[in-house]
């Protein structure tokens, strides 16, 4: 890059910085440019991303318990009322050879997954849990995950949350369909009867309250995506 | 009027302000979300002000989101901006300029003795003074490490081999913050004493031209005292 291209890279990159400074950090033009570094940062972390890249919770480190914080976006705790629905069920579906639902009974046949581990927030917190369940990529082998499946909607019955995922995260070892935690059967808070929980993702893209398992030929954005966070959220 | 900067350290000290201006601001915006350090269900020894917020005047990015947008874009600003400093210290051979060297703490000493009025004339120096060079040498350093420690926390497990090296994810965001803080300082007192010792070094680092004759050395000048260019050929006099 000869000079004269040096200067004015860095006076565009200076008067972007400008503008921003100034508020106007919502205008179009600056959020073409956040998109676009999404759109890089997003390449970065699916090239940095690995299978054997492990979370391990500290040895030293206290287990939550109690003080796991817990969500939900409907405006009660959302609860599978068998009466009104019926048995609660798992749909597994999409690019998959052999849709599928399992029960509750049908997903603690899986092999049993048990993993100690830090859960982190896009909000900064992290927190240590006993998460249990099987490997959604069990499931995936249960009903044959077509090779055209390049993403997972992982959807819920909490209004209308869901979040789609790159496959590579989704048959992660530690991504698991979880039905209990710390030893203990799912509780309402955390998103009974089943959730997803994968210590390779923030907090955010875990979806809770189960219901649906779509293996999809593109993304399908997510609750929380679609309102500004990235839609990656790996970790 | 000698040519002091070269125009690559004068772009690359503005552009670095600017974005490191706007890193801070959105990352305390994004602090706020959670501003804490202890892991749920846990304690945290070592900051006293936990779960209090930033004000919301000093953050930038609007909201959680946005800081977060912005703060992983300018990252590669501050990074790539860096690489292009260091790499053209290191061919200019201008890192000679800030790597600290034996003879320095006795420098640094002279120059604060000065300051002090201990000693009646300003220390000979060449182009900064022994703590000039500290500082310089001290923030990229600081940047560095800001660097890693910022990597450790967005990628805790894919990276977490750096998130293990800063003693894991809660002390990893601590160092983060921590060691924002050491840059702010180190920024805020290079601020104060560009305006308070040397304000014509200002030009330097706009035009690239410094007048010699106008150097803190030449005016005898502590910290507002001689700051007027009346001053300049004091330094013989030692007054």
């Amino acid at each position: 890059m000869d000079r004269r291209r040096f200067l004015s890279a860095s006076g565009f990159s200076l008067t972007a910085a400008f503008l921003a400074a100034c508020n106007i950090d919502r205008s179009p033009r600056a959020q073409r440019l956040l998109d676009l570094a999404e759109h890089r940062n997003e390449g970065v972390e699916r090239s940095l991303y690995r299978h054997a890249s492990m979370n391990r919770a500290k040895d030293t480190a206290k287990i939550a318990g109690d003080a796991f914080p817990s969500y939900f976006v409907s405006n009660t705790v959302p609860v599978w009322d068998e009466r009104v629905r019926g048995p609660w069920a798992l749909e597994v579906s999409g690019l998959v050879q052999a849709p599928r639902r399992f029960s509750l009974a049908d997903l603690r046949k899986l092999p049993f997954r048990s993993q100690r581990v830090d859960h982190f927030c896009v909000e900064g917190w992290n927190a240590v849990a006993v998460w249990q369940g099987v490997r959604l990529s069990d499931v995936a082998r249960v009903v044959g995950v077509k090779p055209e499946a390049g993403y997972v909607d992982f959807q819920s019955f909490d209004d209308d949350y869901h979040e789609s995922w790159d496959i590579e995260s989704a048959m992660h070892p530690q991504t698991i369909v979880a039905y209990a935690m710390d030893n203990h059967m799912l509780g309402m808070a955390h998103g009974a009867p089943a959730r997803v929980h994968s210590p390779v993702k923030l907090g955010y893209k875990n979806t809770k309250y189960l219901t649906k398992i779509v293996f999809l030929p593109q993304r399908n954005g997510g609750y929380w995506s679609d309102q500004g966070y990235e839609w990656y959220g790996g970790v | 009027m000698i040519g002091r900067h070269h125009w690559v350290v004068r772009v690359t000290h503005w552009v670095n302000a600017i974005a490191l201006t706007l890193m801070v601001g959105s990352g305390l915006r994004i602090f706020n979300a959670y501003p804490a350090f202890a892991r749920k269900g846990d304690t945290f020894c070592c900051y006293p002000w936990e779960h209090k917020a930033i004000p919301d005047a000093l953050t930038f990015g609007g909201w959680l989101g946005g800081a977060r947008h912005w703060h992983f874009a300018l990252m590669w600003v501050l990074v790539i901006n860096g690489l292009v400093y260091l790499t053209f210290i290191y061919l200019h051979g201008e890192w000679r300029d800030i790597v600290p060297r034996r003879g320095d703490a006795r420098d640094a000493l002279a120059m604060i003795k000065f300051y002090l009025f201990v000693t009646k004339s300003h220390p000979r120096q060449g182009k900064h003074n022994a703590m000039q060079k500290a500082t310089y040498f001290a923030l990229p350093v600081l940047a560095i490490a800001q660097v890693l420690t910022g990597l450790a926390i967005w990628k805790p497990v894919q990276l977490g081999w750096i998130t293990a090296l800063f003693g894991g994810y809660v002390w990893a965001r601590y160092w983060h913050f921590m060691t924002m803080v050491a840059l702010i300082v180190l920024s805020f007192v290079h601020i104060f004493m560009v305006f308070a010792v040397d304000p014509y070094s200002l030009q330097s680092m706009i035009t690239g031209g410094y007048r010699e004759d106008l150097s803190p050395e030449a005016r005898n000048a502590r910290p507002f005292y001689h700051l007027l260019p009346r001053w300049r050929n004091r330094a013989a006099q030692g007054d």
